[in-house]
């Protein structure tokens, strides 16, 4: 897999868990920066789909018979942003900020599962 | 449980679970609803002679999540209970598991979501009805 852009949305993902935790520390709602980053991780998301789809049509393949669950990892990972920033757009509050962070989080655990699947690990489904 | 549908409108009836922390509470079941789902499917459907109590475990808790999720979207004070009870099975689920998987291993040749306490999700198993059931408790219509 692309280990690099890998790595890149992971700490992306992490830095914005961290500045959305932040902002539920000091009782503060998402705010349009918060917005904009949560965008450009997006971004980065959608870029890794198009990218390890092109790789899949290519016939690579993830080691072992992970194809099927590398790829709902794959499609799941840009649906989690959207999902909690409409979640927070609802929530005006402190606990928008916080629901952000922890979706921001678990984007950053599906990526060790993405890369995981891709080197043959299947034991986590 | 038979009446209403699972709509996320404004409309608090009795104790407000789809505000402020619920809303927290109500997206974190809502992933792992979605998680332990479609693991459980993709488990069952290609490879259910490997481990079949493990895969029949992780659908159970796959059905416990997503029981809890639409009782916390709903709200209201039948589904304050509905959750607290669920939210105690799940409880009791991750530690039962969690033990079972710790003393006899050779029982789960696959993980579920529920082994070792959650370990492989970071505890998350653990920790979430711990917090669902002080939420639960302290969204109440004061001490029960």
């Amino acid at each position: 897999m692309l280990t690099p852009l890998t790595v890149t949305v992971g700490v992306t993902a992490l830095l914005l868990a961290l500045w959305c935790g932040y902002a539920a520390l000091r009782g503060q709602p998402v705010k349009d920066w918060h917005y904009l980053g949560m965008a450009l991780v997006l971004l980065l998301t959608l870029a890794q789909l198009v990218i390890a789809l092109a790789r899949l049509s290519n016939g690579e393949r993830p080691a072992g018979d992970g194809t099927a669950v590398f790829v709902s990892y794959l499609v799941s990972i840009p649906l989690c942003l959207p999902v909690v920033g409409v979640v927070a757009l609802g929530e005006r509050s402190r606990w928008g900020s916080a629901t952000v962070a922890a979706g921001a989080l678990v984007l950053a655990v599906l990526q060790l599962r993405l890369a995981d699947v891709w080197a043959g690990g299947t034991g986590g489904g | 449980m038979a009446e209403g549908t699972a709509e996320r409108t404004a409309k608090p009836a009795g104790p407000d679970l789809r505000h402020g922390p619920g809303r927290l509470l109500v997206t974190l079941y809502g992933v792992f609803t979605v998680g332990a789902a479609s693991r459980s499917v993709y488990q069952l459907t290609t490879r259910f002679d490997e481990a079949p109590l493990a895969y029949v475990l992780s659908a159970v808790a796959a059905l416990v999540y997503a029981f809890i999720t639409v009782s916390l979207v709903r709200g209201g004070e039948g589904a304050r209970r509905v959750a607290l009870v669920a939210c105690a099975a799940e409880l009791v689920g991750v530690l039962t598991v969690g033990t079972w998987s710790l003393i006899d291993p050779s029982a789960f040749p696959d993980a579920t979501v529920w082994s070792d306490y959650g370990l492989g999700y970071v505890f998350f198993p653990l920790i979430l009805p711990v917090t669902g059931l002080l939420w639960l408790r302290r969204a109440g219509p004061g001490p029960a």
